[in-house]
């Protein structure tokens, strides 16, 4: 059987899969609930500068007929007392040594405030820190949270005060409310940090309720942006965590993949691309920590059927697959084939190719069922179909090199081969 | 104990005759069977459907909470798409062809869908279509129509919805025709029948004449006289004859009379027997056997003359008679009905075994000379129904054995009288003569102008 234990910056966990600061992590009551179905390890919901919450705090969108598809809050950092956080910290360490416990912070702006919470939480036994420089509402208007992910430089100043004082590996949680995650993360790499997570949430309006004309959430009358995760995430995540993988600054820390992981899946794919482990935090929100079983034993068995033996084996396999588009093999061609025998006839690869892409399927009429066939030499081979057809592996891709050799765009064009052409 | 009415108490009644096919309890569980849907294109539900309503607009629409278009989208095509959702046999139909068959998953509920949107169409008395100005300008063109079935009504209402002043005569004192009177009471209620026809009507410029009958109220000459064109669409009559004998027994009915007094006069007042024999295994036969064990006959058995599989009823009716527990003998052809005292005391039927192929490709049942006899106190004969011969023949029309002959513009050999509906295809479903009535009013307004 695979291992799939995990060990970043040092921090043992048996398993990769940690909860992300949020909700479930913000209480001894839920994370000891965690611990015992099985959760690898907790980043303890951010704790540091005094708030007040409002009412009410989240909303979503649905999608054909599956609620939150993404989540959506304005929920602040924790609104606990500081005294008890540590306490109760402190008691899930003791009770559960085996797994990992991170403390999310996000101090006021001065370098005494950092230093003097830093202290406090490395007096529970914690082992590790997550700088939240994510949070996209509520802090920024104080200057925290994204405002401080926003801008590298305040975000450098911020980390090389926590690496005066941090005597446990502290890792910077990235805010996606930028063009770009790479330079903040380099500079935060720069000034020391010792791992990377991302991302955190993105700002959004989830939607407008057609009766009272108020965007969700809804609080007397008037909402806010506020921080979208879940499923619908996960792409922009991926890209993200990405471009942080194949940065020759950034990728020499090790990074914690966030953002809509909901399956084993989701977390397999996070880690070829880069990610060392990952946090769920939507997924828990909508089912509970007991997702947690088939998180590990889907990602176990995969690793069987490929043989990898260790999490170390596949982080990263496939980060240098994401290339630049000019050095695409444009020789490479493919047409769609419909297999005959599992089309239910549908007729929807036949529209939307119609509609939307090079009219390469044809229709032939039939009652009730029509046939539909690929004309090959129309095919550009856009996927189109196939990503619409409702049946698995109905629509297969068939490889048809224009030519054997590797042909990229520079040399294209430097060979004044034929553009616009279709 | 012979022959008896009231058998049961009120709540009895009430449980065996509840909806057969229940709505969606709530927006939610509507909107997830709806999300199902693939919205096919050219969609094979939409070929299967005689009205053909584009079913993957509706179903769309409901997903998209726009549930009065998903209504107007339905009655578009089909103006009694409310009965349709409760009375269509789906299951050789739209569901029939869905592709989620050709997946080997359940198919999207189309009817049940189809029943939420117009259920509340209905409820909330959205009025959907609008009416023409008189195309013809001063005067107007008047139509007259027989028969308030649903091809009468689907008819009218096309027309109405053009401008056209429509009058139509109906025998009966309600509306619904076949709807109203001889659909099973599990699948429609009066008070259904009833808000159908009132909210098909309501557009305006559709009046019904009740008590009118063609032939003795009123004459052929005198509406051909009184109007610009006429449609008949007065179904077909009575059960078909046995032609055994002891027919004339006591204890020995004819289904649609049966039924018809069902869904007329309510049920404790509807005898059955202890023991009944229904002959026939469509549509009909189903309903009377389905009807009369629920009415607390005893033990009902179908008999009928060719195998399963060859019978014209789907095979969720059957399994609606199965469930109920009535038993069925394939092979059987009734021979002849024995009574004592005029009243019927036994069925003895012929064995029969399965010969050559007929005209209709089905093998043709052979008589092996064998008999068996069941005893009962109550025959229900529902072997298919006979036309209006006699009116048919009287009045001149192109007819095949009493069915209506019509061309491909829906007219009759008479010029101005148009046809459609059973009284036309000798008895189908009431999609379809909502869609003769349709092609009706379509031909209607080619001939007009
Ligand atoms: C027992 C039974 C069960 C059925 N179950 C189903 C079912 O579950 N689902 C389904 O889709 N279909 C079912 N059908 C078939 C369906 O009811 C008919 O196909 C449909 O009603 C035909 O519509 P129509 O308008 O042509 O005729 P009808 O519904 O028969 O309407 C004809 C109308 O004309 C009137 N009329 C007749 N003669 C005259 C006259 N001389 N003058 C004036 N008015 C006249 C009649 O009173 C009637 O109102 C069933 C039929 C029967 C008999
Ligand atoms: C209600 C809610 C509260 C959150 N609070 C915090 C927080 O206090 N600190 C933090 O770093 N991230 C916070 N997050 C962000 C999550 O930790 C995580 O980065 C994000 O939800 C993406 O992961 P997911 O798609 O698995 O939910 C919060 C998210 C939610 C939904
Ligand atoms: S989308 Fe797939 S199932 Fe549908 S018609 Fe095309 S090939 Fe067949
Ligand atoms: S009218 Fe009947 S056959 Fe047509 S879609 Fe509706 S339920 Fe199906
Ligand atoms: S065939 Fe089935 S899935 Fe396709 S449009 Fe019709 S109901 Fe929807």
């Amino acid at each position: 059987m695979a291992n799939i234990s995990s060990n970043f910056l040092g921090i043992k966990s048996p398993n990769p899969y940690w909860l992300a600061s949020a909700p479930p992590t913000d209480k001894k009551y839920n994370v000891l609930r965690a611990f015992e179905a099985g959760w690898g390890g907790v980043v303890w919901k951010t704790l540091g500068s005094q708030v007040k919450n409002v009412s009410s705090r989240y909303s979503a969108v649905d999608y054909g007929g599956q609620r939150v598809m993404g989540l959506n809050n304005i929920e602040l950092i924790s609104d606990r007392p500081l005294d008890i956080n540590l306490k109760e910290i402190k008691e899930c360490i003791r009770l559960f040594p085996d797994r990992a416990m991170i403390v999310s912070l996000m101090a006021d702006n001065d370098k005494k405030s950092w230093h003097e919470l830093i202290k406090k939480v490395e007096d529970t036994g914690a082992h590790g820190l997550e700088l939240n420089f994510g949070c996209p509402h509520g802090m920024t208007e104080r200057g925290m949270g994204a405002a401080v992910g926003q801008d590298p430089e305040i975000a450098c100043m911020v980390v090389e005060w926590v690496m005066e004082a941090a005597t446990i590996p502290v890792i910077t949680k990235l805010t996606p409310n930028v063009h770009s995650v790479v330079p903040t993360g380099r500079s935060v790499v720069k000034a020391g940090t010792n791992g990377l997570s991302l991302i955190n949430t993105i700002q959004s309006v989830t939607g407008v309720d057609l009766d009272t004309l108020v965007p969700n959430p809804y609080v007397a009358g008037k909402s806010v942006f506020g921080g979208y995760c879940g499923p619908a995430v996960k792409p922009i995540a991926l890209k993200f965590l990405t471009t942080i993988a194949q940065d020759e600054v950034t990728s020499k820390v090790p990074i914690s993949g966030i953002g809509g992981v909901s399956t084993w899946k989701d977390a397999v794919e996070f880690m070829l691309l880069g990610a060392s482990n990952v946090q769920v935090c939507t997924a828990v929100m909508k089912y509970g920590f007991r997702i947690i079983d088939d998180l590990c034993e889907g990602l176990s068995n995969w690793m069987d059927e490929k043989g990898f033996k260790t999490l170390d084996d596949l982080i990263g396999k496939s980060v240098l697959t994401i290339t630049h588009w000019e050095d695409l093999d444009i020789n490479y061609h493919h047409i769609a084939k419909i297999n005959q025998d599992k089309c239910i006839h549908c007729g929807l690869c036949y529209i939307t190719c119609e509609d939307a892409s090079h009219q390469s399927i044809n229709l032939d009429y039939g009652k009730p069922y029509n046939t539909y066939t690929v004309k090959e030499q129309e095919c550009v081979g856009c996927n189109l179909c196939k990503l619409v057809c409702p049946v698995d592996n109905c629509i297969t891709m068939e490889e048809h090199r224009v030519a054997p050799e590797y042909l990229n765009w520079i040399e294209f064009q430097k060979r004044g081969l034929p553009l616009n052409d279709h | 104990m012979p022959i008896k009415n009231n058998r049961l108490t009120k709540e009895q009644y009430e449980t065996n005759f509840a909806d057969i096919h229940p709505p969606f309890e709530n927006k939610t569980a509507a909107q997830v069977e709806a999300s199902r849907c693939l919205f096919c294109y050219d969609a094979p539900c939409t070929k299967s459907c005689p009205t053909h309503i584009d079913v993957p607009k509706f179903i769309k629409q409901i997903v998209t909470d726009n549930v009065k278009g998903s209504a107007h989208t339905i009655f578009s095509s089909n103006i009694m798409g409310a009965g349709c959702s409760k009375v269509c046999p789906v299951e050789k139909l739209c569901e029939g062809s869905c592709v989620f068959n050709l997946l080997h998953e359940p198919p999207i509920p189309i009817a049940k869908l189809q029943r939420y949107s117009t259920e509340k169409a209905m409820k909330e008395n959205w009025q959907l279509f609008e009416r023409k100005n008189s195309p013809s300008g001063a005067g107007g063109k008047k139509v007259a129509i027989v028969g308030a079935g649903p091809a009468g009504l689907s008819c009218a209402h096309v027309l109405s919805r053009e401008g056209i002043d429509v009058t139509i005569f109906e025998k009966e004192s309600k509306g619904g025709g076949l709807m109203t009177y001889g659909i099973a009471a599990y699948k429609v209620t009066p008070q259904f029948c009833e808000d159908e026809v009132n909210y098909i009507t309501a557009i305006g410029g559709i009046e019904i004449k009740y008590n009118q009958e063609l032939g003795k109220d009123i004459t052929l000459a005198q509406l051909k006289k009184e109007f610009d064109a006429v449609y008949l669409g007065m179904g077909v009559g009575v059960a078909r004859q046995l032609d055994i004998p002891g027919e004339k027994l006591e204890g020995v009915v004819d289904a649609i009379s049966f039924i018809y007094d069902i869904r007329s006069k309510g049920y404790p007042s509807v005898p059955v027997g202890d023991k009944v024999a229904v002959i026939g295994m469509g549509m009909t036969a189903i309903d009377a056997a389905t009807q009369a064990k629920r009415l607390g006959a005893k033990e009902v058995t179908m008999v009928y003359r060719r195998t399963e599989a060859e019978k014209p009823c789907t095979q969720a009716e059957l399994d609606i008679a199965m469930l109920d527990g009535c038993e069925i003998v394939w092979l059987a052809a009734p021979k002849k009905l024995k009574g004592s005292q005029g009243k019927v005391k036994q069925l003895v039927c012929s064995k029969m075994t399965l010969g050559e192929p007929d005209a209709s490709g089905r093998r043709s049942p052979v008589d092996t000379g064998e008999t068996f006899t069941l005893d009962v106190d109550m025959v229900i004969k529902a072997a298919g129904q006979v036309p209006f011969e006699k009116l048919v023949k009287k009045y001149k029309l192109d007819n095949k054995n009493g069915k209506i002959v019509i061309n491909e513009n829906c007219a009759t050999n008479i010029k101005g009288v148009f046809a459609g509906g059973d009284a036309v295809n000798g008895g189908k479903e009431v999609v379809d003569a909502v869609q003769a009535g349709k092609d009706g009013a379509r031909a209607i307004l080619n001939y007009l102008f």
